[in-house]
């Protein structure tokens, strides 16, 4: 199994908007005055450090560098990420806000995509606001419920973990680890279960038979 | 010449309490400057760096009270190195050599080791309040011997700092006889909490009125700790996730109908958004809510919310509320004073939830507004022409556009014009922060119109030296003046010099300020500190004066250079 983890890349938005209008690329004058490229090239001659510039320029770096120089000019251009920064790729600084509040914000929601096998689309949970295996199967349910042919279908089937029991039920909800394994749900205390988590799938019944008579075998050595 | 007793006027004097008052008291004549300083008790210090301890200690011997900052202003966006300097310890030492009475200790962006809080325990048998705000340094050891060592403690309130969390129970060190806590602030903790400590610590604190706990209180140690104190006027909730079918829920839904005081509100650091009609019954009494750290309120659940706050005068969220959760707002909350709206996405360049409809709103529905800060993704002139109209009470104003240099998206236009209605039309604004595309006219604006502004903030703005010149000439009572990325030089910085030794401080980075320039501006003045901050050996003093200097901060001083700076700062 692959060890990519399957976390969402942060959203690339059109990024630098400004970027994407000729008319209004970053110049360094007065509205109305002739426009020159955007700071990119034209670094050295602009009395004012471009907003893109001190991008470029900052990148994995914690400290401002001279401007005005050649090197500065060239660093632009050969910049890895090339032109536009990466949604993440920020100045140094800016927004401002206090870095408390950054890291505060940064790692408040886990956000993992959820598939149920045989829908058009994937749905999003953010498994810290529950607190609770059965709250997240309650929910996941109320998802999908247009998918399950039987209202009970998700969490009945999981109520019975370990040996599953899968007769007339529809579904088993399933997760892929750190590691990359499909494991069931419901083995491991919670909180590790959300630190370990990267997606969830709720597999077809019939699919997941094959896995339950592994399971069942196993079980019987270790119960 | 006095007609009164000494005694009568110190009467006078103890019903002056603001700085700014007392200061211009003190400055009447010898003899009000003698009894003035002998009975000053709260002594507010902008600058750590501005004086010395034992210069303040022999002004004011009487002291009970101090308040000391820092680090500039910018070091909270990382732009100052972390051993910049504001060290706490050299404070405590000389206060407890001359056995100065401390009651109370206030402190923003400053270094606090564990020692100079263990010091101050030991030191000031009186002491009643620690406030630490934007600091670093220590850990949950100094917390502990606060907690052990302070029999009288009143005010403990930590706000947004680093704090290193070493898993001991200091909570446990406030012994049993310590019941005289009234305000408790725990939120940025980040370890674990003896939770039973917690518990007992509020059940024997009857004066208890403001407790605001961190992350690791999960639901049902809040219902337990809420039973303990009914009287709470200030709750800062830490986790609040539960299944809403539980008995610990049902039990604290129960519980909270008893808290009838509570008037402030804020935490929710983590969140299950089901559980927040617990809450609902307390909101109609609430005047303060922030809900900034919980990123998992939003949607309808936010909104929901709100719509039960109709007496909020304060809120802080985060801009997933939307133009339209504003727009609730604006209709909901008339009595609002004070709005912030942070981004939910801290590194920017995403997608802001919103934009100038939401300021509009606001602007429209909440007459009484008056402070400021909004993250937004976009702004236009009309729309601060139309906020300038509907709000001119604006006091604190202070605007972020995530692309710093974005102009007016619907007419190119740079913001001058939207900036310049704001500043005409608040005649009360002390504090500015600018952003989006700007020209040197925005500060022509600002130098004609803001004349009570005392702090203001400039990031990728202006064209030439004529900007900054501008603000220094215009605004009289200008404090303090920060300033990025922008084109602003030498001939702007030295056109006068002396106006910088009436401000309490000014930091250019990124700008156009040579080595040669803060030379110059250095020679002869002793009462300025001007340092350059030299990370990384950018600039070589031996060599061309003509060399930009990276970040440069000056201040001024009764002390002259301070003997702690480190190896990369430079004071000229």
């Amino acid at each position: 199994m692959s060890n990519d983890t399957t976390t969402d890349s942060p959203e690339t938005d059109d990024v630098s908007i400004t970027m994407n209008f000729d008319d209004t690329e970053l110049t360094l004058g007065l509205p109305g005055e002739g426009r020159s490229p955007a700071a990119v090239t034209g670094g050295k001659s602009c009395a004012k450090r471009g907003f893109m510039e001190t991008v470029d320029l900052n990148l994995g770096s914690s400290h401002c560098q001279p401007h005005g120089t050649t090197t500065h000019v060239n660093n632009n251009s050969e910049s890895p990420t090339g032109k536009l920064p990466a949604a993440k790729a920020q100045v140094i600084g800016w927004p401002p806000v206090r870095s408390f509040r950054k890291k505060a914000l940064e790692k408040s929601s886990k956000l993992v995509k959820v598939a149920v096998d045989g829908a058009p689309y994937l749905r999003k949970v953010d498994l810290e606001i529950y607190s609770s295996y059965e709250e997240l199967l309650r929910a996941l349910e109320k998802m999908f419920t247009c998918f399950t042919n039987q209202g009970n279908g998700v969490e009945e089937s999981n109520k019975e973990m370990g040996p599953v029991a899968v007769t007339g039920r529809e579904y088993v909800t399933t997760y892929e680890d750190k590691e990359g394994d499909w494991m069931l749900v419901g083995d491991v205390p919670w909180q590790m279960f959300i630190e370990s988590c990267n997606r969830i799938r709720l597999m077809k019944s019939s699919e997941a038979m094959g896995l339950a008579v592994r399971t069942l075998t196993n079980s019987s050595i270790s119960s | 010449m006095n007609y009164f007793p000494d005694e009568v006027i110190e009467h006078v004097f103890g019903f002056i309490t603001s700085h700014k008052e007392r200061n211009a008291v003190s400055l009447v004549c010898k003899s009000w400057y003698k009894i003035e300083r002998m009975s000053r008790q709260r002594v507010f210090i902008g600058n750590c760096y501005a004086i010395s301890p034992e210069g303040v200690i022999a002004r004011f011997p009487e002291l009970k009270s101090l308040t000391l900052k820092g680090k500039p202003h910018f070091a909270d966006f990382n732009l100052v190195p972390h051993d910049w300097g504001g060290i706490l310890y050299p404070w405590i030492e000389a206060f407890a050599k001359s056995r100065v009475g401390l009651e109370e200790l206030r402190l923003k962006r400053m270094v606090v080791s564990d020692e100079s809080l263990e010091l101050l325990s030991k030191s000031f048998v009186n002491f009643k309040a620690l406030v630490l705000v934007s600091c670093e340094g220590f850990s949950t050891d100094g917390l502990a011997a606060v907690a052990a060592n302070c029999r009288f403690l009143r005010e403990l309130d930590l706000q947004e700092n680093e704090v290193e969390d070493h898993r001991g129970h200091w909570i446990s060190r406030f012994p049993e006889s310590c019941t005289s806590l009234v305000s408790l602030n725990l939120a940025c903790l980040k370890g674990e909490i003896n939770l039973s400590a917690l518990e007992r610590l509020v059940a024997r604190s009857p004066n208890l009125k403001s407790l605001r706990l961190s992350r690791a209180v999960p639901l049902d140690a809040l219902q337990k700790i809420l039973m303990r104190a009914p009287q709470l006027v200030d709750l800062g909730t830490g986790s609040f996730v539960h299944d809403p079918a539980s008995d610990a829920y049902n039990k604290l839904k129960a519980t909270i109908l008893k808290c009838k005081s509570i008037k402030s509100l804020s935490g929710f650091l983590e969140v299950a958004p089901r559980c927040l009609s617990a809450i609902h019954p307390i909101c109609h009494n609430l005047t303060s809510l922030n809900l900034s750290y919980a990123p998992g309120i939003h949607g309808n659940d936010l909104i929901k919310l709100i719509q039960h706050c109709r007496k909020l005068e304060r809120l802080w969220i985060l801009d997933c509320i939307g133009d339209k959760g504003l727009g609730i707002v604006a209709s909901t909350c008339k009595e609002l004073q004070e709005l912030r709206v942070f981004p939910s996405d801290p590194y920017g360049v995403g997608n802001a939830a919103v934009t100038e409809e939401g300021l509009v709103a606001i602007s429209a529905g909440c007459p009484k507004l008056h402070s400021l800060l909004y993250f937004c993704q976009q702004m236009t002139n009309a729309a601060l022409i139309t906020v300038a109209k509907n709000c001119s009470n604006f006091t604190r104003f202070r605007l972020c556009i995530l692309d710093p240099i974005r102009p007016d998206p619907v007419t190119m236009q740079p913001l001058d014009e939207g900036f310049g209605a704001i500043v005409q039309s608040c005649k009360r604004l002390r504090r500015l922060s600018l952003s989006g595309l700007l020209t040197d006219r925005v500060f022509l604006y600002i130098g004609m119109y803001a004349e009570q502004l005392e702090m203001l903030s400039i990031a990728f703005a202006g064209d030439s030296d004529k900007g900054m010149l501008y603000v220094l000439n215009g605004c009289k009572k200008l404090r303090k003046l920060e300033i990025r990325d922008s084109p602003f030089g030498d001939t702007a910085l030295l056109m006068d010099v002396g106006k910088y030794e009436t401000m309490r401080s000014l930091w250019m980075s990124s700008c156009e300020v040579t080595l040669g320039g803060c030379k110059t501006l250095a020679k002869n003045r002793p009462m300025l500190n001007v340092e350059i901050i030299n990370e990384d050996d950018q600039i070589d003093f031996s060599s061309d004066d003509r060399q930009k200097v990276g970040k440069m901060y000056l201040y001024r001083t009764l002390v002259g250079p301070r003997k702690d700076a480190p190896e990369f700062v430079w004071t000229l």
